[in-house]
């Protein structure tokens, strides 16, 4: 399995830098893809970054150190907790749909009739996609840390009070290089394993509504698993390359 | 091995050129499976070639290896002089857009309206046309099928006739020259099949195309048909004219014009 997979991925390069390029398709499908996750992952955000400063704060005001509240968010949220959960909520939401799609394409004979009329179907249904979803993905990181930094805000302003100024300054002056940049490239790396495992899983789905319906569901349960393991490599890298 | 296969096959214009489609010695098989097994037929230009069998017989898959959309395992095909089997991306690409393929299934894009749909391959295949010629190709091969109503409409809005009705419409906008039809009355009413055949046959006369007609449909396969062959056990188990296979006393042959 991780053979095809693998066999699958370097036909997408091959593919991917050959032109014609399907430009319109691939834009239609940012649009997609962005926009149909944006509440979801927005929602999901404001919720994260509220809870975790209520659940934070009782340790550290234990540590006489509740100043530090807004920093120990921020980094949490950015090096973390926002690109992975941003990432399985967009498993749960854009994988399960490119796995149903390609599948039910498949199903019904429309891949084979792209490739009767003259279009490689590979090019425009996969290679659009696993771009479109590497490169939103980041998109609705940021957009996710953004609004989870709001609910943190809120949540600091449930027991005390704070001015807008203040928290962000108090976030950003916390951040370091090695805290944004290896969550940015990781989010880049979750987008294209969600494009790639749904396209895969879509692609060669089986015969039969049932066969649609597993491939929805093993494109979520593989691109889940696979976030965690990119997850870990992505640590263990930076750990080793000193950018921490 | 039993020699029960009878070739009732009829005489060609001699005038007649090369034969359209030209298929020897194919073997097909999936896994164990094995599905064709040295099958071989013909089609000249301008012929309507039903192809009869049983389901699951391998109807669908010859006529897609015919399109390249199933590799044979062995065996020679020639579609319009050209032998699909060495043809690279771009000539196949070429090959195709001179052959029409109406899907079992229809294979309607069901995330694209009816125009889209029709539009798909005219763009496709790079056809150099302004925005009002493309328009106008897509309403005169809808108005061919009786729907030009239905432009806007999605797939999942029309019933299951007018579906095979859009997809023959977007098989036939490229007017090609050989059309492959796989069951193309199957599961309409007999008036609405009939009308399907009617224009089969209204189109053959007018492009003098060349098509192969996959049906279990015996009113379509008499009013279509000017030659019919028989696959059986993965063979060309034997072909000739509707009035000629339905004389035969072949038992083999006489369940399917009972
Ligand atoms: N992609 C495939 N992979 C594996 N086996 C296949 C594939 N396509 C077809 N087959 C097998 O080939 C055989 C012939 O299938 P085919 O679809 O050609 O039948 P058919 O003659 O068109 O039948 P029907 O009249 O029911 O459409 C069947 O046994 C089917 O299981
Ligand atoms: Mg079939």
């Amino acid at each position: 399995m991780t053979g095809d997979l693998s066999r699958f991925t370097g036909r997408f390069f091959a593919y991917g830098i050959k032109p014609r390029y399907e430009l319109a398709e691939f834009l239609r499908q940012c649009y997609m893809i962005g926009n149909r996750s944006l509440p979801l992952v927005g929602l999901t955000g404001f919720i994260m970054g509220l809870v975790l400063t209520m659940q934070l704060r009782p340790s550290l005001v234990d540590y006489g150190v509740e100043s530090q509240l807004p920093a120990m968010v921020g980094i949490a949220i950015v090096r973390e907790i926002g690109p992975v959960i941003t990432a399985l909520i967009f498993a749960g939401k854009i994988g399960s749909s490119i796995g149903a799609e390609l599948g039910s394409m498949k199903v019904t004979e429309q891949i084979d009739a792209m490739e009767v009329s003259g279009t490689n179907p590979f090019k425009y249904l996969v290679v659009t996609r696993v771009m479109a979803a590497t490169l939103m993905l980041p998109v609705l990181v940021v957009l996710s840390d953004g609004i989870s930094l709001l609910g943190a805000f809120l949540g600091v302003n449930i027991r005390s009070v704070t001015s807008f100024t203040l928290f962000f300054r108090q976030v950003i002056d916390n951040l370091a290089f090695g805290d944004v940049f290896p969550a940015f490239i990781k989010t880049f790396l979750f987008g294209f394993a969600v494009g790639i495992i749904g396209c895969h899983k879509g692609y060669y789905s089986s015969k039969g509504t049932e066969g649609v319906g597993r491939a929805a569901n093993s494109a979520v349960v593989l691109s889940s698993i696979v976030i965690f393991i990119i997850d870990l490599i992505v640590v263990q890298v930076t750990d080793l390359i000193g950018i921490n | 091995m039993e020699t029960a296969t009878q070739h009732i096959t009829t005489k060609s214009d001699p005038a007649e050129q090369t034969p359209v489609i030209f298929i020897e010695h194919v073997c097909k098989r999936f896994g164990d499976n094995v599905v064709l097994n040295d099958f071989g037929m013909t089609v000249e230009k301008g012929e309507n070639v039903v192809v009869l069998g049983r389901s699951g017989v391998g109807k669908s898959v010859l006529i897609k290896c015919i399109v390249g959309l199933l590799k044979a395992d062995s065996g020679n095909i020639v579609v319009l002089d050209k032998d699909i089997t060495s043809l690279d991306h771009d000539e196949m690409d070429k090959m195709r857009a001179r052959v029409g393929f109406l899907f079992q299934s229809n294979a309607l894009y069901d995330s694209m309206t009816v125009r889209k749909n029709l539009e798909f391959p005219l763009r496709r295949h790079w056809i150099e046309s302004s925005r009002d010629e493309i328009d106008a190709m897509v309403l005169e091969a809808l108005e061919n099928v009786g729907l030009a109503h239905t432009i806007d409409m999605m797939p999942e809005e029309l019933s299951g006739g007018m579906k095979k009705r859009v997809a023959l419409a977007r098989t036939l906008i490229l007017k090609p020259e050989i059309i492959l039809y796989d069951e193309p009355t199957t599961g309409l009413d007999p008036v609405t099949g009939k009308e399907i055949s009617m224009l089969i046959v209204e189109l053959q006369a007018k492009y003098r195309t060349s098509s192969i007609i996959i049906s279990h449909d015996m009113h379509c396969v008499k009013l279509t048909a000017s030659k019919i062959v028989l696959l059986m056990d993965g063979k060309n188990y034997c072909s000739g004219t509707y009035e000629a296979l339905s004389r035969s006393t072949d038992p083999a042959v006489k369940q399917f014009f009972e």
